[in-house]
């Protein structure tokens, strides 16, 4: 009855989620939370609908592996290479600051060396799984609490494999003797991989990819799509290295090519439900019994080992420096255990360095901080961040709580919506400005802007903002799927809301365009014509006509795109028309250097140096 | 692209609808207007409660604010026009300067005028403006030194030279000045004319245009002012 077997777990776990995470985010509690509440309500200690919880959580970290893959996917090279101080520097002083302070603090409560290294360690780790979830959830990927987390998500995950290699050492046995020997070898073999992938990514990847996507297949790419993981992180496996890691450098190696975005939404379910299943895992591996038994213990171990993670990782926060109204989360997100201290804690119990049920009380002191992390952040969410944007400027606020009704609601004040908002300004119109990137509105707050802190694909933040009165609202936001979020949600909330929009390129233009936005600007046409001017003007056109053309380019280019619409999807005949009305518009300007010279020529003036034709 | 406020020249191409009589307003800064936002809003009143295909209002300042005029949009919109009408104010003595680049673009050789040029040839064209100054100071003893009449004839020629026939324009002075009644009364003869076009009392006395031919080796009129 194996495929009894199979299918009956599927039901039990599909079932769990989707009972459990609607209820969970219709409770505001986010859908961590749900999946971890399923988790305990199936596991061996709620409804015994699955009892052996390690081995659903070894498949299931392979969600772990397809969200590094993601992250790397995001990050291209020269990004991760400048994010190698942080890496190195605060990832380091991270995990060692607190791994010393845990096990100084285990020794000095008086427990045994070895027990309170591996605790140290174990517990010292962050859960990547629930810290880039909520970064992602949170769009906060890119500002610097976000960029510093992945930093030490990274370095830790690097650091697990000489920690797995410590723990047997620990235990003072012969193995670790006959380990030493291997070391070395192990090493190369770890070098050899990472040069494979790094070559293999470079030279190999993208020929490869490209193959298979003429082959016009599309659940093809997605197996290809899913092999090219597996395969990373089961190479990285052969040798002893972390799978996340080998799958993060497969993401970042693919950042650059132009398969990213057909990865990203081939693999996003994918990791999706694999995560759903690891949080389920995690929740049903706590050990209820252990719980139960010292309940006293346990609480004063979670709160012990979170406070002192807590307070280092606040002044971290404070040298980095990491804008204070990031600090809170980013402090609940990297305070919280790891799923890698099951992976210590039982490899440790298995070596013999702790006792079985010190090692279960260890996990389920993880497990239990993972289980509090949402529940922290949405405590943050509603105490602790207002406080803070309170207590040093009681008179303004970063977050938005007052309804606003002004006439123009910017949502996005980089580069693009800063010039928006300042014409405005300067002609007496006073927006709405929501950005989410603090550490920006703490500088244009600066400069006097009044510029509020907040994620506009919120519908209850837009509905403050004053989205239903608005009469426009500008989306100069610079991701390009929060921008199509945004568009989506305005458009289903706010139909009468007239939207202008930026798009970073012609397929952001298209998205936007299909969800019924009418006035988008891409956001380099304008500038670069200016430069195609500045060039026919260099090469002998007059200034005026160099305009003429430009505006007129301008008008065929635009007209085009919308003529293009229907076929945005069939890339061959989206070339075939693009080459089309390219030919066109030469045709046109040649016909008309032509109709210039003969008219010239008609009327004799055809020796005096021309105007209206230059020579090209 | 349907968005109804103009703001591209790419979507002129989409408004326009084939209409006996063709408005063509031309006012640069509308927002100071007192006299052709009247008028304007006047035209479209009609328009909107006219039949399809009677009236068409273009509001070339609306339709081009970067001066990219759609040649073959506009040319339509002329070739499918009985009456043209060019609503203005009279700037410097003259027309604003983006309805002059509509003559410039949009009345071509060898379409409007010269060999071959006859899309134009038996249409009217009326003039509706207004000056800032009062009438009596279009005098040669006042500041305008001219009588009005004297800044007509470049107008009046445009359209002979197209074979156009020039009806008497209608014309407002001292818009500066003039009061909300006669702003009011104005634009009522001016819908009013508009709606009883072409049953005009003085259409009998105006002469038919002689086409003004023009040789095919001549130099084109709007070329001699830019190569000199």
């Amino acid at each position: 009855m194996e495929h009894g077997a199979w299918i009956n777990g599927s039901l039990v776990y599909l079932a769990a989620a989707v009972l459990a995470v609607p209820i969970a985010r219709f409770l505001r509690l986010g859908s961590i939370i749900g999946y971890l509440g399923a988790g305990i309500l199936i596991g061996p200690w709620g409804l015994k609908l699955v009892t052996r919880p390690e081995e659903i959580l070894q498949i299931a970290e392979f969600g772990v592996v397809l969200m590094l893959f993601l992250v790397g996917l995001e990050l291209e090279p020269q990004r991760l290479w400048a994010l190698r101080k942080p890496l190195f520097g605060w990832g380091s002083f991270q995990l060692f600051g607190s791994a010393l302070l845990l096990a100084l603090g285990a020794l000095a409560i008086g427990i045994d060396w070895r027990l309170a290294v591996v605790a140290g360690l174990g517990l010292a780790m962050s859960s990547t799984a629930i810290g880039l979830g909520v970064l992602g959830e949170r769009n906060l990927m890119a500002t610097t609490s976000g960029e510093t987390i992945l930093s030490v998500s990274l370095l830790q995950d690097i650091a697990t494999i000489p920690i797995l290699a410590l723990v047997p050492f620990l235990a003072l046995s012969a193995g670790a003797e006959g380990g030493d020997g291997g070391g070395w070898l192990g090493a190369a073999k770890a070098i050899g991989t990472i040069a494979v992938i790094i070559l293999g990514g470079r030279l190999l990847l993208r020929p490869a990819l490209r193959w298979i996507a003429n082959s016009n297949t599309p659940e093809i790419f997605t197996a290809a799509s899913l092999l090219l993981v597996v395969a990373t992180a089961s190479l990285m496996n052969l040798v002893g290295l972390s799978m996340a890691l080998g799958a993060f450098l497969a993401g970042v190696l693919l950042a650059e090519s132009e398969y990213r975005r057909e990865l990203e939404t081939d693999i996003e379910p994918f990791k999706g439900l694999f995560l759903g299943l690891f949080f389920i895992a995690v929740g049903m591996s706590i050990d209820f019994a252990v719980v139960l038994a010292q309940p006293l213990l346990l609480t004063a171990a979670v709160v012990g080992f979170l406070v002192v993670k807590a307070a280092l990782l606040w002044g971290m926060a404070r040298l980095v420096p990491i804008p204070k109204l990031e600090r809170p989360v980013f402090v609940i997100l990297l305070a919280q255990g790891s799923e890698f201290g099951f992976v210590v804690f039982q490899l440790a119990a298995a070596a013999g360095v702790v006792a079985v049920p010190v090692s279960s009380f260890l996990i389920a002191a993880v497990a239990i901080s993972m289980l509090l992390t949402p529940l922290l952040l949405v405590a943050a969410d509603r105490w602790w961040i207002p406080l803070l944007s309170g207590s040093k400027r009681a008179t303004q606020g970063l977050e938005l709580n007052q309804p606003q009704n002004n006439p123009v609601v910017i949502a996005g004040f980089g580069r693009y919506g800063q010039i928006v908002g300042r014409m405005l300004f300067a002609n007496g119109i006073t927006p709405t400005v929501l950005d989410h990137d603090a550490e920006a509105i703490e500088a244009l707050r600066k400069f006097g802007w009044r510029v509020y802190y907040g994620d506009a694909t919120r519908l209850d933040l837009m509905r403050t903002a004053g989205a239903d009165k608005a009469r426009v609202i500008v989306l100069a936001i610079d991701d390009i799927e929060q921008s199509v979020d945004c568009a989506r949600m305005l458009r289903e909330n706010f139909p009468d809301a007239t939207i202008v929009a930026r798009a970073r390129n012609v397929q952001h233009y298209y998205e936007l365009y299909e969800l019924g936005v009418t006035m988008i600007e891409r956001e380099t046409l304008d500038s670069a014509l200016m430069s195609a001017r500045s060039t026919l003007e260099l090469l002998g056109w007059q200034p005026h006509q160099a305009r003429n053309l430009a505006l007129r380019f301008r008008r065929h280019n635009v007209a085009q795109l919308a003529a293009l619409a229907p076929h945005r999807k069939d890339e061959a005949r989206l070339i075939a028309a693009a080459k089309q009305g390219r030919q066109q518009l030469e045709e046109l300007f040649a016909i008309e250097r032509q109709q210039a010279t003969e008219r010239q020529a008609r009327t004799g003036w055809s020796d005096v140096p021309s105007e209206a034709a230059p020579k090209p | 692209m349907a968005s109804p406020e103009p703001t591209a020249a790419d979507d002129a191409s989409a408004t326009v609808a084939p209409a006996d009589i063709l408005v063509i307003v031309a006012h640069p800064e509308l927002e100071h207007s007192r006299a052709n936002r009247r008028l304007l809003d006047a035209a479209r009143a009609l328009q909107a409660e006219s039949e399809p295909g009677r009236l068409a209002v273009r509001d070339l300042y609306a339709l081009y604010p970067d001066y990219l005029i759609d040649v073959g949009v506009e040319q339509a919109a002329l070739a499918a026009a009985r009456l043209v009408v060019w609503q203005q104010p009279i700037h410097w003595y003259g027309m604003p300067p983006l309805l002059k680049l509509w003559l410039d673009d949009v009345l071509a050789f060898g379409w409007a005028y010269g060999p071959g040029g006859t899309a134009l040839r038996g249409k009217d064209l009326w003039l509706v403006a207004s000056t800032g100054g009062p009438e009596d100071s279009y005098r040669p003893d006042s500041y305008n030194r001219y009588f009005f009449d004297a800044f007509m004839p470049p107008y009046e020629q445009t359209a002979a030279l197209c074979g156009m026939r020039f009806l008497p324009p209608l014309l407002l002075h001292g818009a500066h000045k003039a009061n909300e009644y006669d702003l009011a009364s104005h634009a009522r003869t001016y819908a009013q004319r508009l709606a009883d076009y072409p049953a005009w009392p003085e259409l009998e006395l105006v002469e038919d245009c002689v086409a003004c031919e023009v040789p095919p080796n001549a130099r084109p009129a709007d070329r001699v002012k830019e190569a000199a």
